[in-house]
């Protein structure tokens, strides 16, 4: 039996070897997506553009105008001289905000009153609206406190501070996206690797009607899904690896936990994702077909509903029960545990039998299936 | 022209023949948007906040509730030792931990400055950072009360002097909800899998089942053949956009405030450069599992992250910046959201809508050069 399945997957491994631009494709572009999501992608909202409408035209403005443009989070854009200017600049995304000083700012505050600032703020992206918000309020807060201090300095006073505020931030000081978003894309990379591989590879014996000739051989269909699997499973390890060696050469990734845990959690994570991609194969009667059905399952499930980038928390519920349709959701637990924290196996066992149920689960459907359909036959 | 129509009835009969395909073509991305818009939501709306509060007077209580009031933070636990906050961090199951020291009401009544320590569960940046920005908010707010306004000996408040305050006003999305950004968004990314994936598969299929060779001894001109090809997924392209507009219509009540023709137009275009796209992978590829890889891998996930869909455009460095450029979908997602959010139309986007075009009629020549009649 062992025989039948090595010689199955040395036939598979072969096959790969020659198909040299897949194997450039699978492990290359593991590494430009890496590179992608180090340098392109980050949450940081910084150099918002802004558009002044002031009415006031008075040293406080320019100051507080000055204030905002030296930090890294303001770019001042153009002033605005009529208020209906302020819709074409921001229907045609020229600024993401507008500021509004009122025409009696610098009397209001002569006189010991509370003056308002207006933000115009582009609320299509409500993340990064929300983003500015906090900014605007903080920048708002902080020039007020300047003038009290003026304020007081001229009565001699010194101001006071009541709260010092001392964050940090445990596991990345540096509040670096990158570390973070590396599990989940190596999650999504394997994932899709495995389904879509293992799936076509097998679809494809049936399309070229290969399929036959093993079926009258004396493989059992064990022997032949066994001996299909290992091959991709030695890719997954290679593509996991490279993407850890990549991450640690360009962005400092250090895995601060255990690297058997690290093995046997990507191990059995592979048991789940083959374990789709079998089943998938089972169903679908040619490639396009599975590879549609592969990019339902884990394309955009893993990108979107593993938790990688949105957090499930914040889903409503039926979808994050939905959630747990991609095995990528426990793999990331378990990645960012090991990877990020550095944490033991009690910070995600519960994981780990998951993924188990997921792939057994998966197996015994395809096992049904496969019956199902050589019964027909 | 009777060639074409009779290929084109030939590759619609296939489709609708296989039921299995025809099934997960139209069902894939209903099914996608449906589930995908609800899950795509960045919002950090519950902060899991820790606290541990040494002081236990009525003026950390106060600080307590104004964090409490913001809606943001939700208090799941209150401890009595860092040990307790170091396993809970450790575990990932608070985000901050609060320390108010135990002199803080003491030191508040002298006017001597207090020390407010928070310790923030790091590894996902974006969210701390975020719940860093709400933290700052109250301090600075309770803060600018204490500042400000200072009593006189009967208890009367008084200004001690002008302050500014802020008034945001937020545009087109006033409740700055992801979902109405997201979806527009996820309506493209769907019909950019969907088409590409199609088309990818089209040209080396025949190849590899061999039915290639009976195209190429058939009289069929090369020019017949890829517009026979081309047809019909553009037909189906179109039904798929057709369902998803209804959907982020009907299902999401997501009004469309610009004109649904113009958009339907732009999305005509978009449709053929994805084609296009798909017709180029489908002939520098020798077998469908090539062609496969190289669409995902090569195409659609770096396209995914570029397009401006999740991650804003503006953010990234230069050189990123003029790499998506090259992107279809990300034109698609100006255009689209400025339709839907803004209710703007041509008149402003123009230039994403021409350069669509020009993607696609260059795309399509580029792919249709490099497919051969011939057998390698």
């Amino acid at each position: 039996m062992l025989n039948r399945i090595f010689a199955i997957a040395k036939k598979e491994l072969k096959q790969l070897s020659r198909d040299t631009r897949m194997l450039f494709i699978i492990f290359f572009f593991p590494v430009v997506l890496l590179i992608i999501f180090g340098y392109a992608i980050n949450f940081d909202v910084k150099h918002i553009k802004i558009a002044v409408y002031d009415q006031d035209k008075s040293d406080y403005t320019r100051e507080y105008v000055n204030g905002l443009i030296s930090s890294e989070y303001f770019d001042l854009i153009t002033y605005v001289q009529d208020e209906s200017e302020i819709k074409r600049l921001l229907d045609e995304k020229i600024v993401q905000v507008v500021v509004v000083f009122p025409n009696d700012l610098s009397r209001k505050l002569l006189s010991k009153q509370e003056v308002k600032v207006q933000y115009l703020i582009d609320g299509v992206d409500g993340t990064t609206a929300s983003a500015i918000q906090n900014y605007v309020n903080a920048a708002t807060y902080s020039y007020s406190i300047k003038l009290t201090k003026e304020y007081l300095a001229v009565t001699g006073k010194n101001l006071y501070v009541p709260i010092d505020l001392q964050p940090r931030f445990w596991f990345n000081p540096e509040l670096q996206s990158t570390k973070f978003l590396i599990p989940g894309l190596m999650g999504m990379i394997l994932i899709v690797t495995a389904v879509i591989s293992i799936s076509l590879s097998i679809v494809r014996e049936k399309e070229r009607g290969t399929i036959e000739q093993i079926n009258v051989s004396p493989l059992s269909s064990f022997e032949f899904i066994l001996g299909k699997t290992i091959p991709y499973i030695f890719i997954s390890l290679i593509n996991a690896t490279i993407v850890l060696v990549a991450g640690y050469i360009l962005f400092g990734l250090v895995i601060k936990g255990d690297l058997f845990l690290l093995l046997f959690g990507t191990l059995t994570f592979l048991f789940a994702a083959l374990g789709l991609g079998i089943f998938i194969s089972t169903v679908a009667d040619s490639q396009q077909v599975a590879f549609q059905a592969a990019n339902v399952t884990s394309l955009l499930p893993s990108f979107m509903l593993s938790g990688f980038i949105f957090p499930i928390e914040t889903m409503p519920t039926a979808i994050q029960v939905l959630t747990n349709v991609t095995p990528a959701k426990f793999y990331v637990v378990i990645l960012r545990a090991i990877l990020l924290r550095g944490a033991g196996i009690s910070a995600f066992w519960d994981q780990l039998i998951y993924l188990g149920i997921f792939g057994t689960v998966f197996i015994t459907l395809a096992i049904i299936v496969d019956k199902r359909s050589k019964g027909k036959q | 022209m009777k060639t074409i129509y009779h290929f084109i009835i030939k590759e619609l009969l296939q489709v609708k023949r296989d039921k299995k395909m025809l099934a997960i073509i139209f069902m894939a991305p209903i099914l996608q948007l449906i589930f995908l818009g609800y899950a795509a939501n960045m919002d950090v709306n519950i902060v899991h906040t820790t606290i541990y509060d040494q002081d236990k007077t009525e003026t950390s209580r106060n600080f307590i509730s104004r964090l409490v009031e913001t809606g943001y933070f939700q208090i799941d636990y209150n401890v009595n030792s860092y040990e307790e906050i170091t396993d809970l961090l450790n575990e990932g199951k608070t985000l901050v931990a609060i320390v108010i020291p135990k002199d803080f009401e003491k030191k508040i009544n002298r006017r001597e400055t207090t020390q407010l320590q928070t310790i923030f569960e790091g590894s996902d940046a974006s969210k701390a950072s975020m719940a860093l920005g709400y933290i700052q908010g109250v301090t600075t707010r309770f803060s600018q009360n204490l500042i400000t306004e200072t009593k006189d000996k009967l208890g009367m408040k008084i200004s001690l002097s002008g302050s500014l305050t802020p008034e945001v006003r937020v545009w087109y999305n006033p409740e700055m909800k992801s979902r109405v950004f997201m979806v527009p968004g996820i309506l493209g990314l769907v019909l950019m899998i969907s088409t590409i994936s199609l088309m990818s598969m089209a040209v080396v299929r025949e190849r590899e089942i061999g039915t290639m060779e009976q195209l190429i001894v058939t009289p069929i001109k090369k020019y017949q053949l890829l517009l026979g090809k081309l047809i019909p997924f553009t037909m189906i392209g179109f039904v798929i956009l057709v369902i998803v507009m209804i959907l982020m219509t009907q299902w999401f009540g997501i009004i469309v405030r610009g004109n649904p023709l113009f958009l339907l137009f732009a999305a005509f275009l978009f449709i053929l450069s994805n084609l296009g796209i798909g017709l180029l992978i489908s002939t520098v590829s020798k077998t469908q599992q090539q062609a496969m890889m190289a669409s995902v891998f090569a195409v659609m996930m770096p396209m995914i992250y570029l397009s401006g869909f999740a991650f804003p455009i503006e953010n990234m460095p230069k050189f990123f910046q003029y790499i998506t450029y090259a992107i279809p979908l990300r034109y698609f997602i100006t255009i689209i959201r400025g339709v839907v959010l803004k209710g703007i139309g041509f008149s402003s986007l123009w230039l994403e809508t021409l350069i669509l075009l020009g993607m696609g009629v260059s795309i399509l020549v580029l792919s249709a050069n490099r497919f051969s009649k011939k057998i390698e």
